[in-house]
């Protein structure tokens, strides 16, 4: 409060008085409207300034609010507060407390706070989005014209069949874990469409599909994935809700929960597909010890050698991402799928050029690409 | 032959046995061998040490009690390496796992080094969503944490009186077994532009080398290694150095079941053949 | 109808949240936050369903006698001790629901991780054969790696395979790495597209 008084009577006293040093106040960009950057520099006669104190008021002078105590080695700040208002007009004041007492004031001119409506510091993200958007939409549009697209065998899907044959003939069911991760993880998503391919399958051989869950909405969505592929074989009938459950929330329980499960019900076949963790070899070795074969596929670098060592095969990264298209040969699919191999040849092209200007001295490659969040 | 068959067939609880006796062992008769120092640990080491009395940082702990034996030796010798430079410490903790846990080793360590709460350092708890606390944390810490993990509000800790975001304090580390160290490098590090070091597991460790190389974080402090290396720079706390060498016999010793294992292989593979 | 809707929908919230991404004006915000809350309050809701898929399965297996039937008591007994330790003002005010946590799930969560250690062992002992040229490299360069990161390694070889170690660490795992990760985000990416376009629709049991 005394610092508000003192602020208030040097303001009024100096009010009209013009200062040879302005506090450079702008808008900050790429944001809300809720931030002002500010940033002074003292004259070379000032010396001894151990502290800040930096207020805020409107042109009309109504309020003058205290923002900060500032250290007198800093030069700038930012302004976030939440009383600033999007749009309004401020002034900001600088007193710059000295060794012997006295008070020194700096002003800036009105700025206003804005909103920005778009993020220029993402324009490099937004390009290649839409670049990578164009590329997609072409590869469809010629995969819809009838080009052929190819696409190398992979082993781990190229596999599905042969494990799901192997439950049938020995009577045994198949458990499928998809991940311990939501729904809104994309190797949770890839997880369901491979899972949908395998339960048509097993219905159609009348082999049980066990499928435990760690969150309740992947659980949710798993049911309505199985039950179609149940409905779609023509087979609706042998669908049981109960082989399609939720465990519990928590990786090790989870974990402990699945291990005991292929121990008493020793599936011929287990799928890991999805996200996982620390869990993956502890779910391998005991999968490996019950008798099962195993195809695991996860976008999780740190567990693929893991799930490399122990498994049977192993989809690595994309290779996950890309089993939708590669086991429904879908046009539309198999042209995303294209897509990427564009994108890449476009990222590997951009690599060579910025490593030959790097090494000639210019990094116009890196300051192109820039991207400021 | 019969023999390398029997072996290749090896009942799997021998191997688990023999384990367990190469970690019970060096428990019982503990040896110190002493820990070569890596750069990247080196370079954490040297950032808490060019600390000054008064400087304020950010340390978050995300770990719960699964990966707490690699983690808490390296949040132990940072904390007690921080108080001795006269430091203060505020410390976050964004998995719901570990916030007992980590408040347990926070009080342990400030107790041991004599600091006083609120004065010489803070614990504002756990909040959901780690992305949007970090961004948040750029612009004001209060607004994810307008109290702290006690209750206490941020104005009534003498410490924070002078901590707004990033800005007032010198670093951030996190020492964390959860992916929540890319939300601090993409939202915390990128953004707001502070120094930044990490401590993870050994498995999470060779992921971060990316962002080593690239200048992203400072240092890594990679599993037990990381926390033995630096215990070794600080001179204190041996915990971590002792379980070293217990993992330097399993390591050992996985690597005689590997050899035995393609012995094994190979001399029945020749046998089946002929 | 049935399919199209969910599509549609998905497009729209997809396209929404895309554009909040490059807008970062506060009313874009707020519909992020909005978006966040409500996904909250979906995922909270639906742990009701799941609750009562795991009471039901297990009620079963008692009614049925399936093989370790006794167990399922175990579980049910959990859920109920951890709910009334929740929600029962005594146990509340007495922290039951912490000291269960801390004492009890804390410490089975830690042993399950260490089971780790052990299966390593077995997975090592088992699966690390030089089956191919490939298999070969990947096997000294766990060996090399596993050596290096210990100080009897350090201190056997003078020195040398850390120096290995670490440059496997640094140059091809780095290189590796960023090549994995690029071709994952690309993956994402892809995948991101087509469930907005409705190209994409497992997630809705659709084909």
């Amino acid at each position: 409060m005394r610092i508000l008084g003192v602020a208030v009577i040097v303001v009024v006293f100096l009010g009209s008085a013009s200062f040879s040093q302005t506090i450079d106040a702008i808008d900050s960009p790429n944001d809300h409207g809720q931030s002002v950057h500010l940033s002074w520099q003292l004259p070379d006669t000032l010396s001894g300034v151990t502290g800040f104190i930096l207020l805020r008021t409107t042109p009309a002078r109504v309020h003058l609010d205290t923002v900060a105590a500032i250290p007198g080695h800093v030069r700038e700040y930012v302004d976030s507060s939440e009383e600033l208002v999007n749009g309004t007009a401020y002034i900001y004041e600088l007193i710059a407390n000295q060794d012997g007492g006295s008070a020194v004031i700096m002003m800036s001119s009105p700025v206003t706070p804005k909103g920005q409506w778009y993020h220029t510091g993402k324009t490099v993200i937004l390009v290649f989005a839409l670049v990578f958007s164009f590329l997609v939409l072409l590869m469809i549009q010629r995969a819809r014209a009838g080009q052929e697209l190819y696409v190398r065998p992979i082993g781990g899907i190229d596999a599905v069949d042969e494990a799901i044959g192997r439950a049938t003939e020995m009577g045994r069911p198949i458990l499928f874990v998809p991940g311990i991760s939501e729904a809104s993880e994309v190797a949770t998503i890839a997880a369901f469409t491979i899972l949908g391919r395998v339960a048509k399958r097993t219905a159609e051989y009348q082999t049980r599909l066990v499928v435990p869950n760690i969150y309740a909405t992947v659980m949710i969505i798993c049911q309505e994935v199985v039950k179609a592929a149940y409905m779609d074989a023509g087979r609706p009938d042998t669908y049981n809700e109960n082989d399609v459950f939720y465990v519990t929330s928590e990786q090790f329980p989870f974990t402990a929960a699945v291990n005991g499960l292929m121990l008493r019900e020793r599936p011929a076949t287990n799928f890991y597909l999805g996200k996982f963790y620390a869990e993956s070899l502890i779910l391998a070795e005991t999968g490996f010890q019950a008798g099962s074969m195993q195809i695991a596929g996860t976008d999780e670098l740190t567990q693929i050698p893991f799930f490399v060592a122990a498994c049977d095969y192993t989809l690595m990264g994309e290779e996950l991402y890309a089993a939708s298209a590669y086991l429904s040969k879908d046009p539309l699919q198999l042209g995303t799928l294209k897509a990427q191999d564009l994108a890449k040849v476009i990222i590997v092209i951009i690599l060579l050029l910025g490593i030959i200007l790097t090494s000639f001295g210019t990094d116009i490659v890196s300051r192109l690409l820039a991207i400021n969040l | 032959m019969k023999f390398f068959t029997w072996l290749s067939t090896l009942d799997r609880r021998y191997i688990f046995l023999m384990m367990a006796l190469a970690v019970i062992f060096p428990l019982l008769f503990p040896v110190k061998i002493p820990v070569r120092v890596t750069p990247e640990s080196e370079k954490v080491y040297d950032m808490v040490d060019n600390l000054e009395p008064g400087d304020v940082l950010l340390i978050d702990m995300d770990y719960g009690p699964d990966t707490m034996a690699e983690l808490e030796p390296m949040s132990y010798a940072i904390m007690r390496h921080a108080y001795q430079r006269g430091a203060k410490i505020v410390f976050v903790c964004l998995t719901p796992t570990g916030v007992t846990l980590v408040e347990t080793e926070i009080r342990t360590i400030a107790d041991e080094q004599g600091m006083v709460y609120g004065e010489d350092y803070a614990y504002l708890g756990y909040r959901p969503y780690p992305a949007a606390v970090i961004l948040s944390m750029g612009q004001d810490v209060r607004q994810s944490f307008p109290i702290d993990y006690y209750g206490t509000p941020m104005d009534d800790l003498p410490m924070m009186r002078t901590v707004k975001n990033y800005r007032d304090f010198s670093f951030v580390i996190s020492v964390s077994a959860t992916s929540g160290i890319d939300y601090w490098i993409m939202y915390g590090k990128e953004r707001y532009n502070f120094p930044l070091a990490i401590g993870v597991t050994a498995v999470m460790a060779a992921d971060y080398y990316n962002y080593l190389n690239s200048g992203q974080i400072v240092g890594i402090l990679g599993g037990l290694k990381g926390a033995a290396e630096y215990e070794t720079l600080l001179g204190q706390g041996e915990r971590a150095i002792i379980w070293m060498n217990i993992q330097s016999i399993c390591h050992f010793l996985i690597v005689g079941f590997i050899i035995i294992g393609n012995i094994a292989y190979a001399v029945t593979s020749r046998g089946n053949r002929s | 109808m049935k399919k199209q809707l969910p599509v549609f929908l998905t497009f729209i919230c997809a396209f929404i949240l895309t554009v909040q991404y490059f807008v970062p004006h506060r009313t874009f915000e707020q519909i992020y936050e909005v978006s966040n809350i409500w996904l909250q309050i979906i995922g909270v809701f639906s742990i009701f369903l799941g609750i009562i898929s795991l009471v039901s399965q297990h009620i079963m297996k008692i009614r049925r006698r399936n093989r370790q039937w006794q167990y399922s008591f175990i579980t049910l007994g959990g859920l109920i001790i951890m709910v009334a330790a929740g929600l029962f003002p005594p146990l509340q005010e007495r922290g039951a629901y912490e000291w269960l946590y801390d004492h009890v799930l804390n410490p089975i969560s830690a042993t399950m991780f260490s089971l780790l250690a052990f299966f390593i062992a077995s997975a090592a002992f088992r699966a690390f054969r030089a089956r191919s040229a490939i298999a070969t490299i990947l096997l000294l360069a766990a060996v090399f790696v596993m050596l290096g990161r210990v100080p009897l390694g350090d201190r056997l070889s003078h020195g040398f395979f850390p120096a290995v170690a670490n440059w496997l660490l640094n140059v091809p795992n780095v290189a590796a790495k960023r090549a994995i990760l690029i071709g994952v985000g690309l993956g994402e990416a892809s995948m991101a597209l087509r469930v907005m376009l409705g190209i994409e629709r497992s997630y809705m049991a659709g084909d």
